[in-house]
């Protein structure tokens, strides 16, 4: 199974670990990714709140990029990345004049043709239906899924789950044997571009998140986009200070469970990487082998 | 004259008129009920809340138009896009919050709180229209030299190392030359080349 990837930025730096544990599972799972050729970064805030012009450009030579490689499906792990090249590719297909406009700007053909998976979209389609064979150790915590904004919005566009309940990264932690709870965080935002501008104001969106989360009982939030990872777990100093209390609930990457759930070790996962230490290996049980079969079935699979 | 009295949708030179014809958002569709500034993360730091924002542009009065230029708000919106999502007239507040910044920047209104967000998106954007790819050091070294806050998350640094976090080499895409077109041509800033 060959899949085409847009890492974006932050996962060649910040989120390295994020990146390692998308490729670990992959492998596991035989999917072959493969990067969009000499790729650029999609803009992200910055550019379309100082140019719009610019945050259409930037995103459609990757897509075009994309397509002149021959990569009809990629996947991006990064949730605002992806949701930047769904608004392009949106947008300019939605508009022809624009469309043409942009073509002339980046120089290059732009057919709009490309089918974007977000990361859950690819752990549904490749990797769920081969997990239960492949579970050695079932992830058997209580954990929060956290999806913030844009993966989920703007829902018009990307029209991807429920955008006030998702429950797409849910299931998938249902899948590996583990409880999802509900609460009242999942989509809120965690600050995400001001987080060096506006430090104070992250502390306070992603101190409220954290806050939710522990208080429920959670040991650890699972999130699929780097800017809330970064927020949620680097920025936990800040997080502290607007709580006024140390909060120890670390923050994984669902690639990460998934991970951890086929056996794969912490460091190839990337897990020593994170500011809040994760522990979770140490409370996973192994699966006994009597219960095994049994473990094979989800239980409570909505 | 004011078109909220009749909730007509047209075109005029107003500022609401021109986010009419750029964005084709319909500011005066808003009936005021308050939903986006209800879920707006920020809200409580906002000079005007989001639905605010949308009265003030409705009157079509100029003095109105200059303070929501003017306003903090704009620039701390986070297009988390929540407000969209609930708005039952399917308003979209953040692509108008777009172009009202970028009207305040092009128009030098920007409010001087927002000073350190404008300088980030800056000093982010001159990182990738040299290399193609964000480097995050880069960012990190330039937004500190603009913004004069030396201090700021120096502790992260040695940390962030000793995971693997930081990358003081920048990644060089091959199209460098295709970037800088780009720019040159969405941007006005002129490429190396043609210096």
């Amino acid at each position: 199974m060959k899949l085409g990837i847009y890492p974006g930025c932050s996962l060649t730096g910040s989120a390295r670990d994020y990146n390692e544990s998308v490729f670990a599972i992959a492998k596991a799972c035989d999917i072959q990714l493969e990067q969009v050729p000499d790729w650029n970064c999609c803009g992200a805030t910055a550019a379309h709140n100082m140019n719009k012009e610019l945050s259409l450009s930037l995103p459609a030579r990757i897509l075009a990029q994309a397509e002149k490689a021959g990569l009809t499906d990629i996947v991006i792990p990064c949730a605002a990345c992806y949701s930047r090249l769904m608004v392009t590719q949106h947008e300019l297909n939605n508009d022809p004049v624009l469309k043409n406009r942009i073509s002339e700007i980046i120089e290059m053909d732009f057919k709009g043709t490309t089918n974007i998976l977000n990361v859950v979209q690819m752990i549904d389609l490749y990797v769920s239906p081969v997990l239960k064979e492949k579970i050695v150790k079932n992830f058997s915590h209580k954990v929060a899924c956290y999806y913030g904004c844009l993966m989920v919005r703007p829902y018009k566009v990307l029209q991807y789950d429920q955008h006030e309940d998702p429950q797409g990264m849910d299931n998938v932690i249902r899948l590996l044997g583990g409880t999802a709870i509900d609460w009242g965080y999942k989509v809120e935002c965690c600050g995400a571009g001001l987080t060096m501008s506006k430090t104070e104001i992250v502390g306070m969106l992603s101190g409220k998140i954290v806050k939710d989360a522990a208080r429920r009982g959670a040991q650890a939030i699972v999130v699929a986009c780097p800017m809330c990872h970064s927020n949620l777990d680097m920025r936990r100093p800040a997080i502290n200070e607007y709580i006024g209390e140390k909060m120890d609930i670390p923050v994984i990457y669902i690639t990460q469970a998934i991970g951890l759930a086929l056996g794969i070790d912490e460091k190839t996962l990337g897990l020593q990487r994170h500011f809040v230490p994760v522990k979770m290996a140490e409370y996973i049980p192994p699966v006994p082998e009597s219960k095994k079969q049994k473990a094979k079935e989800p239980t409570n699979t909505i | 004259m004011s078109s909220a009295s009749n909730h007509e949708i047209h075109v005029d030179n107003s500022l609401s008129g021109l986010i009419l014809k750029h964005t084709e958002v319909p500011v005066q569709k808003c009936y005021q009920c308050g939903k986006c500034s209800a879920g707006c993360p920020v809200v409580s730091e906002m000079d005007y809340p989001p639905s605010l924002i949308l009265r003030m542009l409705q009157t079509g009065l100029p003095e109105m138009e200059e303070k929501v230029l003017r306003s903090y708000s704009i620039w701390l919106c986070l297009s988390c896009e929540q407000c969209i999502s609930r708005c039952p007239m399917e308003i979209d507040i953040p692509k108008m919050m777009d172009y009202l910044r970028q009207v305040s920047y092009k128009k030098k209104m920007v409010n001087p709180r927002a000073k350190n967000i404008v300088r980030f998106h800056k000093a982010f954007l001159d990182s990738i229209r040299t290399t193609g790819r964000l480097s995050e050091f880069g960012l990190t070294v330039d937004y500190k030299l603009r913004s004069l806050k030396m201090m700021q998350d120096l502790t992260l640094v040695p940390s962030m190392i000793s995971r693997g976090k930081l990358g003081f080499i920048p990644e060089m895409i091959k199209g460098t030359k295709e970037m800088a077109k780009i720019f040159a041509k969405t941007t006005g800033l002129k490429s190396e080349e043609e210096k």
